[in-house]
């Protein structure tokens, strides 16, 4: 079997559209997995494909990332499940709604228009089923949401067909030099050799990162979710809240899932997560309060998946730091589905041709160095 | 009730009842906590408030549940009949729904005798209303008194099958005939197991019950293919006898049954490890001798560990209530195993025997496998043909046919289908059950209302901690 042009540890979301982008370059891209694609943030998030209310640094790739959303059926031959019925922030007081103008505002400055605050009136005609009290929203239109595993699966049955290759199973155990290659060793022995290699590692990639001499502060997080039994079709958008953390949509089949990043709390070393009850409770009580609907549906399943938070709540994405020939995609902070498609080309675009043409000197990592050499 | 006790004990059967009993009766603060309104679990179902009062219908073994549930409220444990738990953490914060309002209550240690649930038996047709479990029909039974009326056709295999149709014919009722799904290969995997099975205390009233069936009512062996056929409910059942050609029998009621498995599902969610059982075809939590799994403060009693009966049950609460004494630093691990010396005995003899009905009775792989167009995910409406083309696009275990078909996906959360979806996907992968895994069960493990989640006591600083995430 021949080497690969670049190696690219972690077949999450962010690993497979990296290898994809590569695909469609001619570039040979070999995937490990140390448990199986999608197994982990990828595979189990809430699927909300979010434009609205996102960091500023993060808004120009969320921007592109739609663009591509809006043709992702044409990028991976498969739908993904996404829909695009917007994204509704409900404001339940008159400091929430300020809140919301002023974000608009401030976007408008950036010379970003997707974000719009709308009245009670357009609130309910969007939400019919919200609460009384509550007064208006930030609404992004062209927002969605998808569904992560298929779309994840997706990703990668397109960049196989394009020639990527994808081991799963494989945890890498060692990175080290090897001439002008980097050679990646797997727990089960096998090791493999490309002039490039990629870290999508999600929740364990401050450890690969800490091999290659650059220790980030990555915090290992578990975000909960909770689906409920079909009820009768009663909602379009995905609606969050703007005092409270939320994420609740329908589904087409009816059932509903209530999310938004209450945390449960993460083993990473055995796979496993546990949930939080006060934190599941908090949840189904900003769902009472909101959606007085949703009262007697019956909750069929909660979970929590790993995910990698780092201190700032922005991704890392970039070159090294510290060693030639090594990118960096991980750290999505809960947020970093609606961003697949787009990092994966930034990271493409990074190994190809050395740059990418969006903003990313947010993401780099050295801005983490001053406090990981200190910690 | 207590703030936190030492002990939960999670369910009320035969495992239960003697596990609380014991460490009750040791000085633990005791709880057991119940989903039924009364003790006695399925087996012993309604003992205390059955409507069938007549001894002969049910059996003295059934009537043995009532030696139990006395000692066990003479105790002084603590009892909460009509508690749903629908989850346990590791740090043993139990999660519980009763009276419409959910709560968490902690404990020290935890035993779970979450018994036995019946094996799937998909077969074309058996979504039909008027078809239902061998099991189903027992509960009606012993709770309710009822019994099926009109045509009444029973089809599968294995012990239970057998005793519901005597304690049918002994309540009135008329059974039509017995499919006996037994396939003619397991008497050779059986006949060396039959020495040990001889000595045992089931032949002397397995024989007796199983002759006055027979005398009774029509038993078709080596019944091959199953099918219940009917507009909007089942009207009759078509089988094949071997190679034979296909009989038709007329049914108001098919009661199947394909012998029964432990109900890990609680266990699943909590984490505890789990391994495939060749002989029992099914999974079975990793346990010690002393039912201690591999979360620390978890242990399982009873058929929950691995089916083995009432009677085994029952011991097996009191050694694993022993090692919760021991555990805690009630009792020292000299006094542990010397107290259970007794209980073990007493162990290995209810346990003679198991060997020879699990290699007759374990269901042919006809009934295990469906074909293609048969229901496996009767919640999601997926058919065993579904699982396979999934399997074909590079579906390698039962997690992954939930993102790809919603399997196991539906109200019921893979309890029911994941035996065969695992068989399926094995059988179409030629490797074993033990490589394709199992289901990550998630909780809640019983469906709760988000009112009852909503309901959950909680302190306003842990609120506003947590809203500003």
């Amino acid at each position: 079997m021949s080497e690969p042009d670049v190696i690219i540890v972690g077949g999450g979301l962010h690993g497979c559209s990296t290898a994809l982008h590569l695909a469609m370059r001619g570039v040979r891209a070999l995937v490990l997995e140390k448990d199986h694609i999608g197994r982990h943030a990828s595979g189990v998030n809430a699927g909300g494909v979010r434009q609205l209310g996102r960091h500023a640094a993060e808004v120009p790739l969320s921007v592109a990332s739609m663009a591509l959303w809006h043709g992702i059926r044409d990028l991976v031959d498969d739908d993904c499940g996404f829909e695009s019925h917007g994204q509704v922030k409900v404001a339940e007081t008159e400091a929430e709604l300020d809140s919301c103008r002023e974000r608009a505002a401030q976007l408008t400055a950036l010379g970003f228009t997707h974000e719009e605050v709308v009245d009670q009136a357009e609130l309910r005609r969007l939400v019919p089923s919200i609460a009384e009290h509550c007064l208006g929203a930030l609404v992004s239109r062209r927002d969605g949401a998808a569904i992560p595993y298929r779309t994840t699966f997706a990703f990668k049955r397109k960049a196989e067909s394009l020639g990527a290759r994808f081991h799963e199973g494989a945890a890498v155990a060692r990175v080290a030099r090897s001439g002008r290659n980097w050679r990646v060793e797997t727990a089960d022995g096998v090791a493999h050799e490309a002039p490039v290699l990629v870290n999508c590692a999600g929740a364990w990639a401050d450890r690969l990162a800490a091999q290659l001499g650059e220790p980030v502060p990555l915090e290992v997080i578990a975000p909960m979710l909770m689906i409920t039994a079909r009820v009768p079709p009663f909602l379009k958008p995905v609606v969050g809240a703007t005092g409270r953390t939320l994420s609740f949509k329908q589904f087409p089949n009816g059932t509903v899932l209530i999310g938004g990043g209450l945390l449960g709390r993460a083993y990473r070393d055995e796979n496993r997560t546990d949930l939080d009850f006060a934190n599941v409770t908090t949840n189904a009580r900003t769902v009472w309060d909101l959606f007085p609907i949703m009262r007697s549906a019956t909750i069929v399943r909660a979970w929590a998946g790993i995910e990698a938070r780092m201190p700032d709540d922005i991704p890392v994405i970039g070159p090294s730091g510290t060693e030639e020939g090594v990118f960096h995609a991980f750290g999505f902070s809960a947020h970093g589905f609606q961003l697949g498609p787009i990092v994966g080309r930034i990271t493409a675009d990074l190994i190809t041709k050395g740059a990418s043409d969006l903003p990313i000197d947010a993401f780099r990592i050295q801005r983490f160095r001053h406090t990981a050499t200190a910690a | 009730m207590k703030p936190r006790y030492d002990l939960a004990v999670i369910g009320a059967g035969p495992a239960g009842l003697a596990a609380a009993t014991l460490a009750a009766r040791r000085g633990l603060s005791t709880v057991l906590l119940d989903e039924q309104a009364a003790p006695g679990g399925q087996i012993y179902r309604a003992i205390t408030r059955s409507p069938v009062k007549n001894p002969s219908v049910l059996g003295t073994d059934y009537w043995h549940g009532a030696d139990l549930v006395g000692p066990f409220r003479d105790s002084g444990a603590d009892y909460l009949p009509g508690a749903a738990v629908w989850s346990v953490s590791r740090s043993l914060d139990i999660g519980l729904s009763r009276d419409g309002a959910a709560r968490i209550l902690p404990a020290r240690h935890v035993i779970l005798a979450t018994g036995a649930l019946e094996r799937p038996f998909p077969v074309p047709g058996w979504t039909l209303p008027g078809v239902m479990g061998a099991g189903a029909a027992q509960i009606l039974l012993k709770t309710s008194g009822l019994v099926a009326s009109g045509n009444v056709v029973m089809a599968g295999s294995g012990p239970l099958l057998w005793l519901l149709a005597w304690q049918y014919l002994r309540a009135g009722a008329r059974i039509d005939a017995i499919l006996d799904t037994t396939p003619r290969e397991n008497w050779r995997q059986a006949m060396p197991l039959l020495p040990a099975f001889a000595r045992s205390g089931y032949v002397g009233k397995g024989l007796k019950l199983l002759l006055e069936v027979r005398r009774k009512v029509k038993v078709i062996g080596n019944v091959s293919a199953l099918r219940a056929e009917g507009d909007g409910r089942v009207q009759s059942v078509v089988y094949r006898q071997g190679d034979g050609a296909e009989q038709r029998l007329p049914a108001d009621t098919l009661l199947l049954h394909h012998g029964v498995i432990p109900n890990i599902n609680l266990a699943n969610a909590i984490g505890c490890a789990q391994s495939w059982d060749e002989a029992q075809r099914c999974w079975v939590p990793d346990v010690d001798g002393w039912g201690a799994t591999s979360v620390a403060g978890v242990a399982i009693a009873g058929d929950g560990a691995g089916i083995a009966g009432a009677l085994a049950a029952e011991h097996r609460g009191r050694l694993t209530a022993l090692d919760a004494l021991h555990r805690l630093g009630a009792i020292d691990r000299a006094t542990r195993d010397r107290d259970a010396a007794p209980h073990r005995e007493a162990l290995d003899r209810a346990l003679r025997g198991r060997d020879f009905l699990d290699a007759l009775y374990r269901p042919g792989k006809e009934f295990r496998v469906p074909a293609d167009d048969t229901i496996v995910c009767r919640c999601e409406e997926v058919t065993a043909g579904q699982v396979r083309d999934a399997v074909k696009l590079g579906v390698s275990g039962p997690n992954q046919t939930k993102s790809f078909l919603r399997c196991g996906m539906g109200p019921c959360q893979g309890r029911l289908c994941g035996p065969t979806v695992v068989e399926v996907i094995a059988d179409a992968r030629g490797v074993s059950p033990a490589e394709v895994g199992y289901y990550r069960l998630r909780p809640p493990v019983k469906p709760i209302t988000l009112a009852e989640l909503a309901s959950l006591p909680k302190a306003e600083d842990e609120v506003a901690a947590v809203m500003h995430h």
